[in-house]
């Protein structure tokens, strides 16, 4: 049994706590996955730790307070879409889907073993809840441009969601799509920015520099705002609020590898594997 | 007896026969869509757009997005016609199509248009010759080339059923029709065997099934009956008359407007040698070609009537 929060929250009760104690649900929730991904890459001895940790308060916010989704019936008509660009952070995806019902936790311990429906990169035909087959960079945007335009065209008026690494923005396609949602004023489309500032090799601006992304985004026609990605209340506010007319991006500053002391901001911790004790000691701060 | 069609003199351009069976598609069907990047016009899709303008999704010049595109809208319910320059659809957006189309298994239709050497003096960045080759060796993703107008409508009508993802070449050299009076013009994954004959066999698709039709009388007039068969479905290849044309003929030549590595040539080979291994000989396009128009360079090429003759009859020799 991979995870160890046994009641977590609907999002009913979410939407209608006060503020304070929606925070403190969706952080308690928010740990519960942390636990869940640092004991699913310890058994399969790989997996990308320090992504999956900076984009969990993001995942946690959408799937128990915003998306409308029904586990019973993941293919709804009308759903609310959510894509994960960063496909290789999909132990963060697995213990979420997991947690909101959607698979069985106990799927969660074959993550990476041969044969599990579970593979490194999320995929839709095996993943009950998983929407798109993502991995190489630049393919989720357009593909949430795709059903973005889908919603409006059938009247659907479903909301799609994507998230993207930073570093994923070097890649071309994403502006290609970025044009075209802003062109059209797609906005029931939601791009959030992982912006951890680390890439698998170095930092973003020392690679290819991203800075100024949210003038960039606003350059495309998009309604950009920064935030802290670890801010559930603030996030919560951020993807519940009205339209505007503008696709919008949220740049979500995040620290990579957040909630493990020796993991945060460390460019070693892409896809490195935690020893025992290192496993041990993570599973001591994220039990805080 | 040799059931063929005489070549005909009239010839058609395939783009014309899919836009108006796309355009009666989308007249029953709402979940069809068109996308393309900036290409309305050159895929034909001028009285579609007037007739749906709100079903036509331009996304401009940004192949990559188009794709991902249309995987979107798979997933919210549409069935999309991705109509494009083969060279841009399947050079351009290649990960996309094996990704965000074949390994999500969406239901997308990709319509490379004015494949081959169509754009003849354009030059080699134009020329889409390498696109049998690449999709090919991408899983789940069917791949047809109708050789006329009668084998073009019935191939994007069983596209727009086929619920699952599939590649269109659709030509844009004037070829004349090749399926009239041969029962029927497309069946998904079966050769359409179009003369009788136990000497050798031409396997040909596209724009080279009626030169081989051709090529087929002036080897009868030399005394070598030539079977001939019309490969419309490229992936899978109907392996069961393969085998027979290697069995009963002895020789298979194969002629495609493409890159032989990879192409039709190679899939029979493939089939040949690993059932009954016979003498072949690959034609195709053997590089990047010279300046000349469509005409000129398939002639360059020896890929007519003369030429397809004179590979058979070094096989018999």
């Amino acid at each position: 049994m991979t995870l160890d929060l046994t009641q977590p929250p609907l999002p009913s009760e979410i939407a209608a706590a006060s503020r304070d104690e929606r925070a403190r649900r969706l952080k308690e929730t928010a740990n519960a996955v942390r636990r869940s991904i640092v004991r699913m890459i310890d058994a399969a001895r790989a997996g990308h730790i320090g992504g999956d940790l900076s984009v969990t308060d993001i995942l946690t916010t959408l799937y128990f307070g915003v998306l409308k989704l029904d586990p019973a019936n993941p293919l709804a008509a009308d759903r609310d879409r959510f894509i994960l660009s960063k496909g290789h952070c999909a132990a963060a995806l697995y213990s979420v889907l997991a947690l909101r019902g959607f698979i069985d936790p106990a799927l969660l311990d074959s993550f990476m073993k041969p044969l599990s429906v579970l593979n490194g990169h999320p995929n839709r035909r095996k993943v009950a809840g998983v929407e798109a087959n993502t991995g190489p960079l630049g393919h989720g945007l357009p593909i949430a441009v795709g059903s973005a335009i889908a919603s409006r065209l059938c009247g659907g008026g479903w909301r799609t969601f994507v998230v993207l690494g930073d570093g994923e923005m070097q890649e071309g396609s994403n502006w290609e799509a970025a044009m075209a949602a802003g062109h059209r004023g797609l906005d029931t489309l939601c791009a959030i920015v992982d912006r951890n500032r680390l890439q698998q090799g170095a930092r973003t601006e020392d690679t290819n520099r991203l800075d100024p992304l949210p003038e960039k985004w606003a350059a495309f026609g998009w309604e950009a705002v920064e935030i802290d990605g670890h801010d559930h209340a603030a996030l919560y506010d951020l993807f519940t609020r009205p339209r505007t007319g503008r696709p919008l991006a949220v740049i979500a500053n995040t620290l990579k590898g957040k909630g493990v002391s020796f993991i945060e901001d460390r460019v070693e911790w892409h896809h490195k594997v935690p020893s025992a004790d290192q496993v041990a000691l993570a599973l001591e701060e994220l039990a805080r | 007896m040799n059931a063929h069609m005489p070549p005909a003199s009239e010839t058609f351009d395939c783009r014309v026969a899919f836009a108006e069976t796309l355009i009666a598609l989308a007249r029953a069907d709402a979940r069809v869509v068109a996308v393309c990047n900036d290409s309305v016009g050159s895929s034909n899709l001028t009285a579609f757009q007037k007739e749906f303008p709100d079903r036509v999704v331009n996304v401009g010049i940004a192949e990559q997005n188009m794709v991902g595109v249309a995987a979107g809208l798979a997933n919210g319910g549409f069935v999309p016609f991705v109509c494009c320059a083969s060279p841009f659809l399947t050079g351009r957006a290649l990960e996309q199509v094996k990704a965000d189309i074949a390994y999500n298994g969406y239901h997308v239709v990709l319509c490379g248009m004015s494949p081959g050497m169509s754009y003849g003096e354009l030059g080699p960045t134009h020329h889409s010759i390498e696109d049998l080759s690449w999709l090919r060796a991408i899983t789940d993703l069917a791949v047809v080339v109708p050789a006329d107008p009668a084998q073009t409508e019935a191939a994007v009508r069983w596209a727009h059923a086929a619920g699952k993802p599939s590649f269109l070449r659709i030509g844009r050299f004037k070829v004349p029709s090749v399926s009239g009076g041969q029962g029927e013009a497309f069946a998904f994954g079966k050769a359409n065997r179009l003369r009788e004959g136990r000497d050798v066999t031409l396997v040909a698709t596209g724009t080279m099934v009626s030169r081989a039709l051709e090529a087929a009388e002036d080897l009868a007039a030399r005394g070598i009956e030539a079977r001939v068969l019309n490969i419309a479905t490229i992936v899978p290849l109907d392996e069961a008359e393969i085998i027979a044309a290697a069995r009963e003929t002895g020789g298979i030549v194969t002629i495609e407007e493409g890159v032989v590595s990879g192409g039709l040539g190679a899939a029979v080979a493939e089939v040949v040698v690993r059932t009954h291994p016979v003498p072949m000989r690959l034609l195709g396009v053997p590089g990047f070609a010279p300046t000349g128009s469509t005409a000129f360079l398939l002639d360059h090429f020896g890929l007519n009537r003369a030429g397809i003759a004179a590979a058979a009859s070094e096989l018999k020799g």
